[in-house]
């Protein structure tokens, strides 16, 4: 090999011939070592890999089991194939829950990508007395664990009359979800051109009019890191929707949240056992966290890689 | 900066800071006041009793018991998650070797990394009803299942993974792990990425083992992402409410017979059980300041000179 690039890195996409028989080849001779390591190294791999999907496998195949089926023995193959245990599952909340989570995200991740890259753009692209100050605000929530705030934030939202409802859920996640989205937005807003921002402006265009139709579009691949991270982080949020989303009053309706509402089945199952439709449940609310994740395994890694780097 | 340009700044500003303002900041702030009151939280009375929450947490043996076991998630949770990741990440990405000069991941590596990963997508409160089932205390549970079949576990009488006082921490702690080790494992990896190929080639040719190598070469350069993790786990390892308060037994966990509180679960239980808000308070301002402790101590102790390549 002569002269290697300074800028190669190794990597999954490194192996520039593949060898013949698709196995790696023979170790260099001299090392016995090799050989040993490998078949260790690919046997606890493969073991971990197994550790990950048997659990979640196990748990979709009880669902199609009865009950006593699933208390008599742990490995029992499930005999009727029914899809009926879903649609009774759906029925026994799941699908109100997910219905819930829904809703609330669509309102709370547009509007938290809006809000933050806003704060975020005027921050990173503005000279204004307070703008570091303001900044160091914003990513200073980070830092405070959320028990800090849960006490005086039930109350805050009970003065605001928004107890159990989704304007309020959808708020507070806003709200926390600005340390993050600002921090991130920043330093993508920071990186972008200033020649197009002027020639913009130049153009006559006025300043709300270029972040949306210039500096907004060009910070997309920012914009889908962060909002993949925040549909993730909001999707699976349990302890403020726990403290927020409970009936005030015995006319107040239920309106949990699919991870609040996955708990709440599991502990009733304690006294109706129909632990079939908790399964059943649990793989409702896997299966869009699955596509998604499988769809967008790249964008998700990335994203939720560079959040905790940066 | 002209005068349209302020209304522009002002007016971008606005929303965000004000929901800012009211929802995080201000409930934070007012923690520190609440936490000297002993407001029960259903009227707006409330007298000032000064630090009396914070000696009554002293002598609050449940909450002594919880910071100990949040010290405990403390020490294990970081280093067996990322001890794993490291070792996974190391064969992924420069484990298969043989080809003249190849440094590269085994075979499947890609695969690999998917399906680890995927844990870190689903909720914790998915990971709860799941392992509330593995490690049901009959047959019928994964995990008994399994011992029951090998022989190792009697079956009429298993083993309760989250009712004994001296195995439910470590269940909990294997919940983590499995969680985490996937999101680890990836962010590892692309710190490797970015190590440049040739240091490894030149070590190949040295003759340097791939235990020395990584050794060596990779963990001082990964250095910065360890320390990442580090905290991050950290963090985490001061949480554990989900898990907690939903796996185990008692009014927001903590059983059996509080050997597996943690601080969130106590304060949880005393402000929306009990009503306890004030003490609540004073849990919280604990917590915040036993999480920045960790966060300093965690970042001096993993400090090292920081290498460019």
């Amino acid at each position: 090999m002569s002269a290697p690039l300074k800028t190669t890195s190794y990597g999954d996409s490194v192996p520039t011939s593949p060898p013949p028989d698709g196995r790696p080849g023979k170790p260099d001779g001299d090392r016995g070592e090799g050989v040993v390591l490998n078949v260790f190294s690919h046997g606890f791999l493969a073991l971990w890999a197994l550790l990950i999907v048997l659990p979640l496998l196990w748990l979709v195949l009880s669902s199609f089991k009865t009950d006593s089926q699933i208390a008599g023995s742990a490995f029992g193959w499930p005999q009727n194939w029914s899809l009926d245990v879903f649609s009774r599952a759906w029925d026994k909340g799941i699908g109100d829950y997910f219905l819930n989570t829904v809703l609330v995200l669509a309102f709370s991740v547009p509007l938290t990508m809006l809000f933050g890259s806003m704060a975020a753009y005027v921050l990173a692209r503005y000279q204004f007395w307070g703008n570091r100050l303001l900044y160091y605000f914003f990513v200073a929530g980070a830092m405070f664990p959320v028990f800090l705030a849960l006490v005086p934030l039930f109350f805050m939202v009970k003065r605001l009359d928004m107890l159990n409802t989704y304007q309020g859920l959808i708020l507070v996640y806003v709200a926390y979800s600005m340390p993050f989205t600002v921090f991130f937005m920043h330093a993508f807003f920071r990186t972008l051109p200033t020649a197009v921002f002027e020639a913009a402006i130049l153009d006559g265009a006025s300043h709300t009019r270029t972040f949306f139709q210039v500096m907004l579009p060009m910070a997309k691949p920012g914009l889908i890191s962060v909002g993949i991270f925040n549909t993730l982080g909001q999707w699976n949020q349990f302890i403020l929707p726990t403290v927020l989303m409970q009936p005030q009053s015995g006319d107040d309706p239920e309106r949990y949240v699919l991870t609040q509402g996955l708990i709440q089945l599991q502990q009733q199952q304690g006294y109706a056992s129909d632990l079939p439709v908790l399964f059943a449940g649990v793989t409702i609310a896997m299966i869009p966290m699955l596509v998604v994740y499988l769809s967008f395994q790249r964008q998700v890694q990335a994203g939720l890689t560079s959040a905790t780097l940066k | 900066m002209r005068k349209g340009q302020y209304r522009f700044v002002a007016g971008f500003l606005f929303v965000p800071v004000a929901l800012y303002l009211i929802f995080v900041i201000w409930p934070y702030i007012q923690t520190f006041g609440y936490s000297l009151t002993d407001w029960k939280g259903q009227s707006q009375t409330f007298e000032f009793v000064g630090i009396d929450n914070y000696t009554a947490l002293v002598r609050d043996d449940i909450f002594m018991g919880a910071i100990w076991h949040n010290i405990l998630f403390l020490v294990f949770i970081p280093v067996i998650t990322i001890l794993l990741a490291l070792f996974f990440a190391f064969m992924l990405n420069a484990g298969g070797r043989g080809r003249a000069g190849g440094v590269s991941g085994v075979a499947g590596s890609k695969f690999y990394k998917v399906v680890y990963f995927f844990p870190q997508v689903l909720s914790l409160a998915i990971l709860a009803v799941l392992f509330g089932a593995v490690y049901r205390s009959d047959g019928g549970g994964m995990l008994n299942g399994f011992l029951v079949k090998l022989g190792l576990v009697d079956a009429n009488d298993p083993i309760e993974w989250l009712n004994e006082p001296n195995l439910v921490l470590w269940a909990l702690i294997l919940v983590v792990v499995w969680h985490g080790v996937g999101f680890y494992l990836v962010l590892f990896s692309a710190a490797m990425q970015s190590i440049p190929r040739d240091i490894y080639e030149a070590a190949l040719i040295d003759g340097a083992s791939r235990t020395h190598t990584f050794l060596r070469i990779t963990l001082p350069l990964l250095w910065d992402s360890v320390q990442t993790a580090w905290v991050y786990l950290g963090i985490a390892a001061m949480d554990m409410f989900i898990l907690v308060s939903t796996m185990t037994s008692g009014e927001y966990g903590g059983g059996p017979d509080h050997h597996s509180e943690v601080m969130s679960t106590v304060m949880m239980r005393n402000f929306l059980y009990y009503g306890k808000s004030g003490y609540a308070c004073a849990m919280g301002v604990v917590m915040l300041l036993l999480t920045l402790i960790v966060s300093v101590v965690m970042l001096r102790a993993t400090r090292r000179e920081r290498i460019e390549f």
